[in-house]
């Protein structure tokens, strides 16, 4: 058969000769490989002190964004859900009533959103739907947790704090 | 009449001396685990435990809390006795060893000469072999009473590897006992007084190098330390003779193979690197108080036993686990002719060169006159 690269190597099946046996002189050779390994750049990364450059295109958790004055941009239209091929986000729409107006920016509103951490898969599908951009997902990974229920992050847990009623 | 001479201040001095030794030792073996992980961790491109105290130091404090509390179980079936017996054996003949050993040159403390030496028995290097080949009890026992196939089975090998290969050992050594002409470790030492004299290294290691190998080789199959780590193969027999150990019995074995690994560091270093004494010696005996050169020589004899443990976990973790028949072929095979070869030779050059006698010997016959003016002084006195 013709060979299709050049890298194969003839398994050497000669009897050892004296110095292969005597195993002295792998030895060495063995020790010089382990004495070359200390000197070498060690490949652990500590975690909690030194973290990894993520890429540009990584997905962690979501947030719920909000506008320039720190009204609310979502407007519970449902086509994040819609779109979440794991079914992760549920949603109650409410009614804005008079007074609300520097809460939510427009007159529909979304009373509850969970989002059930366990489900999602980290798409992004839910951040291409939204066409409030409302949605983001950021770079933060999932914290672990003891009990399922915690892993449904409620609205309070996904929406961005207010910056403009702080300031 | 020897033996009357024992007074308070002797039990006294013996007494610091031992419990010296053996929290040294048993301080030694305990970072010596830690080292271990190091060591391992660098040669693998890892950093190691760093994170119990800076660089990981508390680590192996660590290591024997978490041993203590953990639960301790005793299998149903085994012999309840000896199953104890098994680990307590293996730490007894481990730390029993450093009795013979010379920490240290004499010092002059509190007007009188203490020796660093709990015993200088004139039989030195018998005892030591005596305790080692009694470790084996222990892993044989531990096996044994497990009740548990994988533990027997790994029990035999231990035995078999330690009896095949304690006999090179022997065979070795007996080449550098007709050297020194001596059992005994202080004269051992003293015979390799400071470095270099009458044209020729004074350190066994130069006289013996063939000796020094074989007894290395022999020593880490002794120690059951790789490439000769058969009796706790891992991947064989899931952990071998304390598969069925737990809590602070298994930390005994564990344990009680780095304190091992000290003691036998410290008597390869006693036999073939000149125990406590290093190059210049003298001059800076002549330089210094006595209770800093006894410091310093003390600080050699650690150097030393450090490079070496540094040595054994080298080749730990650089070469594989021997098959069991290269095992058996090897120390059968090839150490103990060679062993028999560097015999006969050490003899034939010792038997021709006799006419001029060596430095070596010279010294003894010093040895034996001022021993000789010591009895009559002593004599005088009682008379």
């Amino acid at each position: 058969m013709e060979k299709l690269t050049n890298r194969s190597v003839q398994v050497n099946r000669n009897p050892m000769t004296i110095s292969e046996r005597a195993y002295i002189p792998s030895i060495l050779k063995g020790l010089s490989i382990t004495l070359g390994h200390i000197f070498k750049k060690k490949a652990t990364v500590s975690y909690p002190e030194e973290k990894r450059p993520f890429s540009p295109v990584f997905r962690g958790l979501h947030i719920l964004n909000r506008d320039e004055e720190g009204k609310e941009r979502c407007t519970a239209c449902g086509l994040c859900a819609l779109a979440c091929p794991a079914e992760a986000i549920t949603m109650e729409a409410a009614e804005r009533k008079p007074g609300e107006e520097n809460l939510y920016r427009e007159e529909k509103y979304a009373a509850k959103y969970e989002i059930n951490m366990l489900r999602c898969i980290f798409c992004g599908y839910c951040e291409e739907a939204c066409p409030k951009d409302a949605i983001y997902l950021t770079e933060t990974v999932m914290p672990s947790n003891y009990t399922r229920k915690s892993f449904i992050y409620k609205k309070d847990d996904l929406l961005i704090p207010n910056t403009n009623k702080q300031g | 009449m020897l033996l009357l001479q024992i007074d308070t201040a002797l039990i006294i001095e013996k007494a610091i001396l031992i419990s010296v030794i053996l929290m040294g030792s048993l301080g030694v073996a305990m970072y010596a685990t830690w080292a271990e992980r190091k060591v391992a961790a660098i040669m693998q491109d890892r950093l190691g435990p760093n994170r119990a105290g800076p660089f990981g130091l508390f680590q192996p404090l660590a290591d024997g809390l978490k041993l203590f509390f953990k639960e301790e179980i005793i299998p149903d079936r085994s012999t309840r006795f000896i199953f104890i017996l098994g680990p307590c054996l293996a730490m007894l003949t481990a730390t029993m060893t450093s009795a013979v050993l010379p920490w240290g040159p004499d010092v002059e403390m509190f007007g009188r000469t203490v020796s660093l030496q709990v015993a200088d028995i004139n039989i030195g290097i018998l005892f030591v072999f005596g305790v080692v080949s009694l470790g084996v009890y222990g892993v044989m026992l531990g096996g044994w009473a497990s009740n548990n196939k994988f533990s027997l089975l790994s029990s035999i090998r231990a035995a078999s590897q330690a009896i095949s290969y304690e006999l090179a050992m022997g065979i070795s050594l007996i080449a550098l006992l007709m050297m020194t002409g001596s059992l005994s470790l202080k004269d051992i030492v003293e015979q390799q007084h400071g470095f270099w004299h009458d044209g020729y290294f004074t350190w066994n290691f130069f006289k013996q190098p063939l000796g020094f190998f074989i007894f290395l080789i022999c020593a880490f199959a002794e120690l059951n330390r790789a490439p000769f780590d058969l009796p706790e193969c891992e991947s064989e027999l899931n952990m071998g003779y304390h598969q069925e150990y737990s809590s602070m019995k298994l930390g005994f074995y564990l344990f009680a193979e780095y304190i091992n690994m000290f003691i036998s560091s410290a008597i390869i270093s006693t036999l073939f690197f000149g125990g406590y004494n290093f190059p210049f010696m003298d001059k800076v005996q002549a330089a210094v108080p006595g209770g800093v050169f006894a410091l310093a020589c003390v600080g050699a004899l650690m150097t030393k036993v450090v490079c070496m443990i540094l040595f054994f976990m080298f080749i730990r973790w650089t070469l594989p686990r021997f098959r069991y028949d290269q095992l058996m072929k090897l120390g059968w095979r090839t150490l103990i002719p060679l062993a028999l070869v560097n015999m006969l030779v050490t003899g034939a050059v010792i038997l021709f060169t006799m006419e001029n006698p060596k430095p070596s010997e010279k010294k003894t016959t010093e040895q034996i006159e001022t021993e000789l003016k010591k009895a009559q002084a002593y004599n005088g006195k009682v008379n």
